[in-house]
């Protein structure tokens, strides 16, 4: 395999970890109000992410970040051609931050009705909106031969694009609920689980619709995107056994699967491309003559190799260290994590 | 248009960022050494420290992750051309930034937070360390890339595909202006940190004698002691950065000096006033101190400083006609604003120092000086970023890209509504921010938590700081 090709294998996996890990924030803020009725209810919502939501986002950066520099032309033509539709996404992701951490800093009753707004309408836009983004890149957007964006914004809205921004609103929502059955307590939980009963069936018939279109208009058929779809369909129809049988943690397991497949099969329908053109296969952006020079890729893949797995390792081990299910109650139980090189303060006690 | 609002769009939103930026690094790193302490000590007092100050680290995290956000995307989106001509050597260095910096300093700080009642105290305190780590590493690999702009190494022009490509990554990420933006860049945001401390602190003791006494007057100490030390750091790297800029920069340089003609034994200008274009009869006022500008640029009172007509001209016939002087109001003045704060704080430093030293409270004067050096040194930093990137115009990257080469290929209208976006949500936002600080520092620091459980070797746990 070229440096190339896997750099482009390698920003799949950043936007899939992305889209996996931030797609429960998502869900879990789209769900703060059917989940949570009361401002304590809506407090434990947010707990159940609050330790990690940060790291989650930072996949996006990295995602972002290894585009510039090991495709620098996908990178400037993705975010200047759709760039009013990023600056949606940005504007929704500040204020999803700030509503997230402000929220309990302040007990105004009006203060935090205000940010849990803020916070279920800023997860729904970009979750939405991302499925747009990916909708369009693989199923072509205008280009001229320079590789140049060459619509507006409204371009990129189209019944593709809109069933694909159903697909990640819909999906992220029944990951989040998933996520919130298997990290909350009491009301909530069993709240998160009725929800995730009743989002399962729309998001099938979304997601079958959505990979059925896709490999319809590939403009070579792989075997691989057919893998895909066929991963992410019979992960999201095994969701519905075992959210039968109470498995909160097999059915988040599936619904990041579906996530997974779903990628696979987007990005092996992008392959050899990073943008495909509507205005015919020769104004395709290809992955090669995106790419940066060989030097760089090199470096690059040096220091992917050395960290992600340091990355990996680091952001397990938190989630091992929250694993305890989050409860309504304000001052809980302590719940050590980790004992070794507990040793007490001196003149503590 | 566009290109003026992209440059407007670029310097607000990195302006700002950069507010919030040094407070970061800075208290990162003075909630660390405080909790380092009560960990040695446990004493209670260096825990209570540890809560306050981390509270109003927590508020100021949150909005420069926010705005952070914008900045990996803003050289693609309002930036295109220039994104595709540095893309090879530029965007490694932020992907190692997101990819090394970020996650340690978002996932560590999570555990922070939230990990008080899941970690025996040495873990945890790992966890804060790991945090000003992460932030470190963050400011090296922006900084490397931004200096990379300035003193373009390691790299070299392509004809055939019309961009810069990579030659050496170590070259870029150690050259001596990485380096010395490094150093002089973090020790100005500890400088910024102490400052923020000072002021709070002295506002207290000041406002409310009788209440948490010991608690502000050791953290008065701690901000004084660590605001001296820093901002005389910050001067002596700086000193020397702006001798290599006078290497490699000239033009920068002695935009800054107002100097014209090149000239042996220069004068340090303390003051000129005038059109400060590109002729020396512009000049209404200029006073200087003869032979002092010769000897901080080279080491001797008789040395050589080349002035702008003499640089232009070179530029001129290596590059082709144009105007290669930057604005001579912002280089001069920005340099200036940033060395009156450097010396500001240093002054006041030492007299709070000498005030404690004497066993004295903070009185109405001192406390006014104080709460004014909170603004002080980030009045400096966005004075340094605006000189440093002021300084560099015409180009974007110096002697390779010009800065209206860079613009992406929109319509003004375009950016004219992610502009209006983002300046009304960041004013709206630093509303929330200064209310929730003011609010915080008001109610001031918590009495010591109750420990809520043991660990087996009879260890406390504490509350979170999580919501
Ligand atoms: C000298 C330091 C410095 C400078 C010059 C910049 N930053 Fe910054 N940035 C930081 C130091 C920092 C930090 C201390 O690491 C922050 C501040 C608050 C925080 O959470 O991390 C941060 C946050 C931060 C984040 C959010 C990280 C997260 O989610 O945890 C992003 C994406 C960026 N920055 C990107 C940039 C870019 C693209 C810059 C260049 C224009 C830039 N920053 C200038
Ligand atoms: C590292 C942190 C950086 C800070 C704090 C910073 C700060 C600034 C400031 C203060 C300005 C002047 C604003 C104005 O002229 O209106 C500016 C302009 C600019 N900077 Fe930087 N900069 C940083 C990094 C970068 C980087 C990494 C780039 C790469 C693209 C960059 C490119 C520009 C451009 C294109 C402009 C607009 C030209 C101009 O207006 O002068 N800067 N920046
Ligand atoms: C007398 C003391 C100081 C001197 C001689 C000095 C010198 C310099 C020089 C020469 C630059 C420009 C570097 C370039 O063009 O790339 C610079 C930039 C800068 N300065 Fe200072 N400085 C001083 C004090 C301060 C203080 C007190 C602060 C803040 C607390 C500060 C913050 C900055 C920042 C943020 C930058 C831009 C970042 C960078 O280029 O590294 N400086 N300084």
């Amino acid at each position: 395999m070229t440096l190339v090709n896997l750099w482009f294998v390698l920003i799949g996996v950043l936007f899939t970890g992305y889209l996996v890990l931030e797609g429960f924030d998502f869900g879990v803020g789209m769900l703060i109000h059917p989940a949570g009725r009361t401002l304590e209810e809506r407090r434990q919502v947010l707990r159940t992410i609050g330790p990690v939501w940060d790291g989650n986002e930072v996949w996006l950066l990295t995602a972002g970040g290894s585009i510039f520099a090991a495709f620098p032309e996908w990178y400037a033509t993705l975010f200047s051609g759709y760039y009013l539709a990023l600056f949606a996404i940005l504007m929704c992701l500040i204020v999803r931050v700030m509503a997230i951490e402000y929220r309990n800093k302040h007990d105004g009753e009006a203060w935090r009705r205000r940010w849990d707004i803020g916070i279920a309408v800023t997860s729904a836009l970009p979750a939405f909106l991302w499925g747009v983004a990916f909708a369009n890149i693989v199923g072509g957007s205008p280009l001229n031969d320079k590789g140049v964006y060459v619509g507006g914004f409204w371009d990129l809205i189209h019944p593709y694009a809109v069933l694909g921004g159903l697909v990640t609103l819909l999906l992220f929502a029944l990951h989040g609920a998933h996520y919130l059955a298997l990290r909350a307590t009491g009301p909530v939980r069993e709240r998160a689980n009725r929800i995730a009963a009743r989002l399962w069936l729309p998001t099938l018939v979304v997601v079958a619709a959505f990979a059925v279109w896709t490999l319809a208009e590939a403009q070579t058929l792989r075997v691989v995107a057919v893998v895909g779809a066929a991963v992410a369909a019979l992960a999201l129809i095994s969701v519905f056994p075992m959210q039968r049988a109470g498995r909160e943690g097999w059915a988040f397991g599936l619904t990041s699967l579906t996530i997974g497949g779903a990628m696979i099969m987007l990005w092996a329908t992008l392959f050899p491309n990073a943008m495909v053109s509507s205005n015919g296969a020769a104004t395709n952006l290809t992955l090669v003559d995106a790419a940066s020079t060989h030097t760089t890729l090199v470096v690059m893949t040096v220091v992917a190799a050395i960290m992600t797995p340091i990355v990996l390792l680091y952001q397990a081990w938190t989630y091992w260290v929250f694993r305890a299910r989050v409860t309504a109650a304000p001052d809980e139980e302590p719940k050590l994590a980790v004992s070794w090189l507990s040793r007490t303060p001196k003149g503590e006690r | 248009m566009t290109l003026d609002l992209a440059r407007w769009q670029f310097g607000i939103t990195t302006v700002y960022h950069f507010i919030l930026v040094p407070i970061t690094i800075g208290l990162a790193g003075f909630v660390a050494l405080m909790q380092t302490r009560w960990v040695k000590t446990g004493d209670p007092e260096y825990l209570r420290m540890t809560r306050f100050w981390g509270k109003i680290l927590l508020i100021n995290f949150a909005l420069g992750v926010a705005t952070g956000i914008v900045q990996e995307f803003q050289f693609g989106m309002a930036w295109s051309e220039y994104s595709r001509f540095v893309g090879d050597i530029f965007g490694a260095p932020l992907a190692m930034e997101a990819l090394i910096a970020f996650f340690i300093e978002s996932t560590f700080l999570g555990l922070w937070i939230f990990g008080w009642d899941r970690m025996p105290a040495r873990l945890h305190l790992a966890t804060i360390w790991l945090v000003f780590i992460g932030t470190m590493i963050s400011a090296y690999f922006i900084l490397a890339a931004n200096a990379w702009m300035q003193y373009p190494v390691g790299a070299k022009f392509n004809e055939a595909t019309g961009r810069a490509e990579l030659d050496s990554f170590f070259d870029v990420i150690t050259s001596k202006t990485a380096l010395y933006a490094f150093g002089h860049t973090i020790t100005a945001a500890i400088a910024t940190a102490g400052a923020l401390i000072v002021g709070i602190s002295a506002w207290k003791r000041f406002r409310t004698p009788d209440r948490d006494t010991t608690f502000f007057t050791r953290s008065l100490k701690w901000g004084l002691r660590g605001t001296l030390v820093a901002a005389l750091a910050t001067t002596i790297v700086g000193h020397f950065f702006a001798q290599w800029m006078t290497k490699v920069q000239p033009m920068k340089m002695a935009a800054a000096e107002a100097l014209y003609e090149t000239t042996d034994g220069a004068g340090l200008s303390l003051f000129a006033w005038g059109g400060l274009e590109s002729t020396p009869n512009d000049l209404k006022i200029n006073i200087e101190i003869p032979r002092l500008l010769s000897f901080m640029a080279t080491d001797s009172f008789s040395g050589e400083v080349r002035g702008i007509n003499d640089l232009q001209a070179e530029y001129e016939k290596r590059y082709g006609p144009g105007n290669y002087v930057p604005v001579l109001a912002v280089t001069y003045w920005s340099f200036r604003t940033m060395m009156t704060m450097a010396f500001y704080l240093i002054v006041m430093s030492l007299v709070g120092l000498f005030m404690l030293r004497r066993g004295r409270a903070p009185g109405k004067i001192f406390t006014a000086a104080a709460v004014f050096g909170i603004f002080a040194p980030l009045i400096a930093n966005s004075a340094g970023w605006l000189f440093t990137e002021m300084g560099r115009q015409p180009w974007v990257v110096q002697g390779l890209l010009k800065t209206a080469d860079g613009v992406s290929p929109l319509g003004a209208g375009t950016i004219w509504t992610s502009i209006t976006g983002f300046t009304l949500l960041y004013a709206a936002l630093a509303v929330a921010e200064l209310f929730l600080i003011l609010k915080a520092v008001r109610h001031g620091p918590d009495p010591a938590p109750e420990p809520i459980g043991t660990t087996p070797h009879g260890e406390h746990l504490l509350p979170t700081l999580g919501y």
